[in-house]
């Protein structure tokens, strides 16, 4: 569970959020959605700790474990020496490692599929089995809150549904309460429980996804038109965005 | 990354088959040299230190040449191998660059400076350690505080500001030996630059224990927070390292090394960088199987280089030179080789 009150975080010397407060309960499905630079990654560094923010209060309920954004490691890591570093906070500072740590990462990367993986080297895996290791790193720190950073900017679509379906599982059969950033409306639509849209330095949108997440609010929010599109017979939906300003003849 | 190196990398036998492969390595070296001694004689003189013999076989000058000039040369190279190596793998890991050494965030330099100064003042023995050590520090803060901007460190402007500090300092040396006395001092300041062992004695023996072993047991116990800063800062502190203390302890630890074999031995260069690299092809990146097995192969490198160093030619060829004429060309393969590999960060 997590609530979070009135806060304000700055980056740089520079006021990024002011005024921030949204809840999310536990076993939820946050999805924060903002343009580029806004603060979406300031304030999951918030979340996980390692930002302080200059005022208001941040409550998390349980551990937390952050997933960065896609990125290479400078050595030839095997894909169990990146998922034990984050038995980390169990280890110790002079500690290596246990018998025990092992066990707790080989369970995880069966429960994720990716047990197969363990040996090989971590740079030469693709973006999306990367990704899932990077959560198995984190879900490896017991941790009860999962805070991933766009985990599926660089993913194709297979694989963007690869991680989705598993957020989707740990939140439900796991009890995991998530948030995770993105820029495609469709991750939140499918997976999340609960929106929050940044739009600005003081201004945030936050609610259940069949309130929040509508048309107009993700065009107010891009400054893009973007219209609401059915898949024929389903019931199911999508946003479609209008990316040439010069098109505007066309009626969404 | 080669399948068999790998497979014998990872059996639990190699450490110590490495380590015997140095033991070997070091009573040959004792052998080597004008005067002819056998490794069983070698073995009986050593061996007599501990159980004292009845019947000696071997003369007192074979005596001399093992234990007051051939041995603490040998451990002064396996000291210094091991110490150099280990600290260009914990560089490496904490900075998460595979072409990082100390050589290259300035400690060198700067330790270089420090002994060159203690020389100009007529200061040697512990006098000249200290001040080494105090300028390596003090040149590794101020390229952290270079490379530094808004809490985070840039690789790129990192190996610039160790460039700007190196450059600084060789300028200072440069200074300092206009200033020597062109008879004595100018000659000793020059020929300890160059890098050699080959009048090491027993109080600089002790001098190089104290600088390397705490140090190097320390790096080794922080062994897995190396692995988490390798990540990045900012993600090993989420995973729960407390990141100042482990740059600290570990910038501290490693510029120890460097300052007592730079006041010990003068500069020598690109062990510290090329060996991290036969280590984890050897054994893979976690540092805790990589360190051990990094200053080993280090130990034995650098015993095989002074071994050249001394019986290759007549004249005492110092050791400084030879490590930068084999390291140099391995640094270019390994180079070519991340070149290859898409970038550094696909070692």
């Amino acid at each position: 569970m997590i609530e979070v009150e009135d806060l304000a975080v700055s980056r740089g010397g520079r006021t990024v959020l002011q005024g921030c407060s949204f809840s999310l309960r536990e076993g939820g499905i946050l999805a924060i959605l903002g343009r580029n630079g806004i603060g979406k990654t300031s304030l999951l560094s918030v979340l996980v700790g390692t930002l302080t923010p200059d005022s208001g209060t941040c409550r998390i309920h349980g551990r937390a474990g952050y997933v960065p954004q896609l990125f290479n490691v400078p050595f030839s890591y095997s894909v169990m020496d990146i998922a034990l570093m984050g038995r980390a906070a169990k280890i110790g500072l002079f500690g290596a490692p246990r018998r025990q740590d092992y066990a707790a990462v080989r369970r995880l990367l069966d429960m994720m599929g990716i047990a197969d993986l363990e040996e090989q080297t971590f740079n030469t895996l693709s973006g999306g089995q990367r990704q899932l290791v990077m959560i198995a790193q984190a879900l490896a720190s017991d941790c009860r809150v999962l805070i991933l950073d766009e985990p599926c900017s660089a993913l194709d679509y297979k694989n963007q549904g690869i991680v989705i379906d598993l957020l989707h599982r740990l939140a439900t059969e796991h009890g995991l309460t998530i948030v995770f950033t993105t820029h495609a409306p469709q991750h939140a639509i499918e997976v999340a429980s609960d929106v929050l849209l940044i739009g600005g330095r003081e201004s945030f949108v936050n609610g259940p996804v069949e309130t929040v997440l509508t048309a107009e609010n993700l065009t107010d929010l891009y400054d893009v038109r973007t219209a609401r599109a059915e898949f024929a017979g389903s019931g199911s939906f999508t946003f479609a965005p209008m990316l040439r300003q010069d098109r505007g003849d066309v009626a969404p | 990354m080669s399948g068999l190196s790998r497979r014998l990398g990872t059996s639990p036998l190699f450490l110590p088959l490495l380590s015997g492969l140095l033991v070997a390595a070091m009573l040959i070296s004792v052998t080597i040299g004008r005067f002819d001694l056998e490794v069983g004689d070698v073995i009986a003189i050593l061996w007599s230190n501990i159980v004292p013999a009845s019947d000696a076989t071997w003369s007192e000058m074979s005596v001399t040449v093992v234990e007051q000039v051939r041995l603490p040369r040998i451990l002064a190279a396996v000291l210094i191998g091991f110490g150099l190596s280990v600290s260009g793998a914990a560089l490496q890991g904490l900075f998460r660059n595979p072409l990082v050494d100390p050589g290259v965030i300035g400690v060198t330099a700067g330790a270089g400076f420090g002994g060159t100064l203690a020389i100009l003042l007529g200061i040697g023995g512990y006098g000249l350690l200290a001040i080494a050590f105090c300028f390596g520090i003090a040149s590794v803060v101020v390229v952290k505080f270079l490379a530094s901007v808004g809490g985070r460190t840039s690789m790129l402007t990192l190996v610039l500001a160790g460039v700007v500090i190196s450059a600084f300092f060789s300028a200072a040396i440069s200074i300092a030996k206009l200033l020597a006395d062109p008879f004595q001092k100018l000659p000793a300041i020059t020929y300890w630059l160059m890098g050699s062992i080959a009048s090491v004695n027993y109080t600089d023996l002790l001098l190089l224990c104290i600088a390397i072993g705490p140090a190097t047991v320390l790096i080794y116990l922080l062994r897995f927070q190396i692995n988490l800063m390798s990540l990045g800062e900012e993600r090993a502190q989420a995973l729960g390292t407390p990141v100042g203390a482990v740059r600290w302890t570990v910038l501290l630890a490693t510029a120890m090394i460097s300052a007592g074999v730079v006041a010990t031995s003068g500069i020598i260069g690109w062990v510290g960088l090329v060996m991290p690299h036969v280590a984890r092809t050897l054994v893979g990146a976690d540092h805790g199987r990589m360190l051990p097995v990094c200053g080993v192969i280090g130990a034995i490198y650098l015993l095989l280089v002074d071994n050249v160093a001394r019986a290759a030619t007549t004249a005492e060829i110092p050791l400084g030179i030879i490590t930068a004429l084999i390291g140099v060309p391995v640094f270019a393969v390994i180079l070519r080789r991340l070149q290859a590999g898409g970038g550094w960060r696909n070692d």
